[in-house]
């Protein structure tokens, strides 16, 4: 894309012309006593969370805010769950198994986030990155909650996580989930459709029932950690747009 | 959720647990303890730390490339422990076995404390599991412990030695400071989980006619007679 001939009039005038923004330094905090060690002053780039089901549109939008991030000369890493480089193979392992029980598998995605969080989110962070997190703490606290699980054990695992600059939660309805699902993979999984609940034994009403109980703890965590909910049942370019605006404010310090 | 132990969650079974440090004599002990109740033919089942199948692949590779860190290391095991205790050690004192555990939560209570983990967080991701019914901890003078492990010159691992937390260049060096800080850390919980406090740097039969005095004092044996 470098080696165009254009002359310089021929080139997109908004992107061409933007000028790059030095974010400022905005301080940061962790939920409980954090990691030990680290100097929160030093980590001068932005964590912007996105969360929502599968099908909620969440990696659409976190490609176009990556082009959109660089364009504007901002560095970009991306983070997600079950991704790290310690537990992710035994992760998925044991999933696909069902054989850990619920304690077990959510101090294995503790792990798996932990790790991530100490070699990839802080050390970016530090190197002044935007980081973009498909799904973070919340998602794994909220599969645990409606799962029954104690929320103060899981805040006092969840400590250890950085306060993101931004959350954003992408609502799609359960109905419009379940078309979305289809459209893309014909099948609904397993875990998503929250079968080892044992909610009904009919995979789409089961899907139908877990995902409004998600949604409903989503909306109940909410008010204690401020996310932004944004529609999810619009345009592509709709979401978008409000999403940019919602980082640019991250990125001027608010 | 507060910390009970198993009998006052009324559970049938009794869990008996052994703690100290590396070279302490415990294993030596909780066998003899086992083979004991064994042959009363009663209800026994022996668990081991870090033992779980499945997190033991992620454990070995974790710390094969030393990828760990104080909090990793903590939450993993407590991954482990977990597994073990939803999957083995639940079920089996629901059915009213005694279950004997060399090293129990105590161990990384001790070791994520010296690791800089704070207490309360390791504490409160342990706080699921109940209490042993007996504790026993076997106290061996620092260089005694020291000297049964360290006599062998054996190749010390390098979280074994707590060589992440840069006390020494030298993993023996390391080890040594290392331990004494778990020791302490012991002593402190001594008091507070009422451990039973045997003296290890007695013989092997003192200690175990002590430790089988106890455990029928504490636990009402005949309960636990296997059914014919």
């Amino acid at each position: 894309m470098g080696t165009s001939k254009r002359s310089s009039a021929a080139l997109p005038q908004h992107i061409a012309s933007r000028r790059v923004v030095v974010p400022r330094p905005t301080p940061k905090r962790f939920y409980g006593h954090g990691i030990p060690g680290v100097d929160l002053d030093k980590l001068s780039g932005r964590l912007v969370v996105i969360e929502g089901a599968d099908g909620s549109g969440r990696s659409t939008q976190i490609a176009r805010l990556v082009q959109w991030l660089e364009g504007c000369g901002h560095a970009t890493v991306q983070v997600g769950l079950k991704r790290s480089t310690l537990v992710s193979e035994e992760l998925e392992q044991a999933k696909q198994g069902n054989i850990l029980s619920h304690i077990t598998l959510s101090l294995f995605y503790a792990t798996d986030f932990a790790d991530q969080l100490e070699n990839i989110i802080l050390p970016a962070l530090k190197a002044g990155f935007m980081v973009l997190a498909d799904r973070y703490i919340y998602t794994l606290m909220v599969r645990d909650l409606v799962r029954g699980m104690d929320e103060v054990w899981l805040k006092n695992v969840y400590g250890i996580a950085l306060v993101p600059d931004a959350v954003i939660y992408l609502t799609v309805s359960p109905e419009q989930l379940v078309q979305r699902n289809f459209q893309k993979n014909h099948t609904l999984d397993y875990w998503e459709s929250g079968m080892d609940v044992g909610l009904s034994r009919d995979m789409f009403d089961c899907f139908l029932q877990y995902q409004a109980l998600v949604e409903k703890q989503f909306r109940r965590l909410q008010s204690t950690y401020g996310f932004t909910i944004v529609n999810g049942e619009r345009s592509v370019e709709q979401i978008n747009a409000e999403l940019q605006d919602e980082i640019e404010r991250v990125l001027v310090g608010k | 959720m507060p910390m009970k132990t198993f009998a006052e969650l009324n559970f049938p079974g009794r869990l008996i647990a052994v703690e100290g440090l590396d070279g302490s004599g415990k294993s030596t002990q909780i066998y003899l303890l086992k083979r004991w109740l064994e042959l009363q033919e009663l209800k026994v089942f022996f668990s081991e730390w870090n033992s779980s199948d499945l997190v033991k692949s992620a454990t070995s590779k974790a710390k094969k490339r030393e990828l760990l860190t104080p909090t990793t290391f903590s939450l993993i095991h407590a991954t482990d422990f977990a597994d073990r205790y939803e999957r083995q050690l639940m079920p089996l004192l629901r059915a009213g076995y005694i279950v004997l555990c060399d090293r129990y939560i105590f161990t990384a209570f001790g070791r994520d404390t010296v690791r800089g983990c704070p207490p309360k967080w390791v504490r409160g991701i342990y706080s699921f599991a109940a209490l042993p019914d007996l504790t026993f901890f076997f106290k061996a003078d620092l260089e005694v412990s020291l000297r049964r492990i360290l006599d062998g010159r054996p190749e010390l691992k390098y979280f074994e030695a707590g060589m992440d937390l840069r006390l020494s260049a030298d993993p023996y060096e390391s080890f040594r400071i290392f331990q004494g800080r778990i020791l302490e850390q012991y002593l402190a919980m001594s008091t507070e989980f009422d451990f039973l406090v045997i003296d290890a740097n007695q013989r092997v039969e003192t200690q175990q006619s002590l430790v089988r005095r106890l455990v029928s004092a504490r636990i009402d044996l005949p309960k636990f007679v296997l059914p014919k």
